[in-house]
C-alpha cells in the first residue's frame, strides 16, 4: 500500500511480443521503477477494445506494484481508433478464443523473461474478457492466479457455439491451473446468478480453489467509472478484492 | 452482458462522417454495450466501408424504444416513397 513517504515513478509504453500463432502484436505495458522483481499480471481488455480504460487499469497495477501487460487482442484487425476496431471486430464476432488464448500465453512468457519480474503471473479480465480470463486459466498453465470479472457467457448453451467460440468455458473447469477469484453483480443477465451457480457448482466438483463475491445492486460492468454501469460502492470493495487476492497468490 | 448481438446487412449508399462523404458497402446492427449511451444495452447501427478500414464507421447508437420509433417511420416513409413513385 501506498505511503506519502515512498518514490514513486513508472515506466509505460507500447511494446511488441509473439501471441498465437508467433504473430508479433502490440500490447501496453506499464511497470514500477526499480529492480523488482515485480510479480506481472496480464490484463484481457473486453469486447470494447484496447483503449484508454483498460490502460488505465494497467497503469494501476503498476501502481501497485506489479508488471502489468494488456495486449491487443485485436491487433490483427486493423488500425483505428479504439472504437472502430472494437467494433469491426465485434461486427466480426469477437476474437477467436484460440488466438486470444494464444496471445494471452504468449503475454505470460514475455513478462517471464523480463529481468525485474518475479515469475509469478496473474490474469484479470472483464466481461469478455473475464470470459477468456477463466479460458486462459483453464487452457494454460501460464498463471498463478485468475480474476474474472463479471465473465458473461462461460455458460453457453449449444446454439450460441461458433466457430470462433466452439467450446462453453464452463466444460474446460477440471483442467483450471490456478486460483479462480470471480466477482459478479446480482442484476447482470449475463452472467446470471444461476449461471453464476452453475459455475461454482461445477468448481466445487472438480475441487477447485475458488473465491466468488456477488454484490447487490450492481449488475454488469460495475467498475466501469465512464459508463452508466459504474456502481462505486462495490466497485471500491471489488477493487480491495482484487489486489488482496493478487497479494495472496502473487507475493 | 456481452450480448454478442449482431446482424450485418450489405448496402449501397454513402454516409457521411469525420467531415466527408465517403461509400459504405454494409451496415452492422448489434444490440450490445453501447460506447457512448449511458445504457447497459443499446441498439447500434453502424455505417461502414471495410474496404476502407475501420475508420470507415458512421456509429449510431439508440434507445430500443427510438430503434423501434425510427423503424416505424423507415416503413412509412418507404411506403410514402413508393406511392409517390407510382404516381
Amino acid at each position: 500500500m501506498f505511503t506519502t513517504d515512498q518514490y514513486q515513478g513508472m515506466l509505460a509504453e507500447t511494446v511488441t511480443y509473439a501471441g498465437a500463432n508467433g504473430d508479433v502484436i502490440d500490447a501496453y505495458l506499464a511497470r514500477p521503477l526499480g529492480p523488482g522483481p515485480f510479480p506481472s499480471v496480464v490484463l484481457i481488455h473486453n469486447v470494447l477494445g484496447w483503449g484508454e480504460y483498460y490502460h488505465e487499469m494497467t497503469r494501476k497495477f503498476a501502481h501497485h506494484g506489479y508488471v502489468a501487460i494488456c495486449p491487443n487482442l485485436f491487433d490483427r484487425d486493423g488500425d483505428g481508433t479504439p472504437e472502430d476496431v472494437a467494433a469491426q471486430v465485434r461486427a466480426d464476432g469477437g476474437p477467436p478464443d484460440d488466438r486470444v488464448i494464444g496471445d494471452v500465453e504468449g503475454a505470460a512468457a514475455f513478462v517471464r523473461s523480463l529481468p525485474y519480474t518475479s515469475g509469478k503471473v496473474g490474469v484479470i479480465g472483464s466481461c469478455s474478457g473475464g470470459r477468456h480470463t477463466f479460458l486462459a486459466a483453464c487452457r494454460t498453465s501460464a498463471f498463478d492466479a485468475a480474476v474474472d470479472l463479471w465473465g458473461g457467457r462461460v455458460v453457453m448453451a449449444p446454439e450460441e457455439l461458433t466457430e470462433r467460440t466452439p467450446v462453453s468455458p464452463i466444460e474446460y473447469t477440471k483442467d483450471l491451473s490456478c486460483p479462480l477469484l470471480g466477482l459478479f453483480g446480482v442484476e447482470d443477465r449475463n452472467p446470471t446468478p444461476e449461471m453464476v451457480a452453475q459455475l461454482e457448482a461445477a468448481l466445487k466438483e472438480h475441487g477447485k480453489q475458488y473465491e466468488f463475491h456477488s454484490y447487490e445492486g450492481a449488475g454488469h460492468g460495475f467498475f466501469y467509472y465512464h459508463m452508466g454501469m459504474y456502481r462505486q460502492e462495490q466497485a471500491v470493495d471489488g477493487w480491495e478484492k482484487v489486489f488482496a487476492f493478487f497479494e495472496q497468490h502473487l507475493s | 452482458m456481452c450480448t454478442m448481438i449482431v446482424e450485418k446487412v450489405s448496402v449501397t449508399g454513402v454516409a457521411k462522417g469525420g467531415g466527408n462523404w465517403f461509400p459504405i458497402a454494409r451496415v452492422n446492427v448489434g444490440y450490445d454495450h453501447p460506447f457512448r449511451l449511458p445504457l447497459e444495452h443499446a441498439v447500434t447501427l453502424d455505417f461502414v466501408n471495410e474496404a476502407q478500414g475501420p475508420g470507415a464507421r458512421v456509429a449510431v447508437e439508440l434507445t430500443p424504444q427510438s430503434a423501434q420509433q425510427l423503424l416505424d417511420t423507415l416503413r412509412d416513409v418507404l411506403e410514402q416513397g413508393a406511392a409517390a413513385e407510382a404516381a
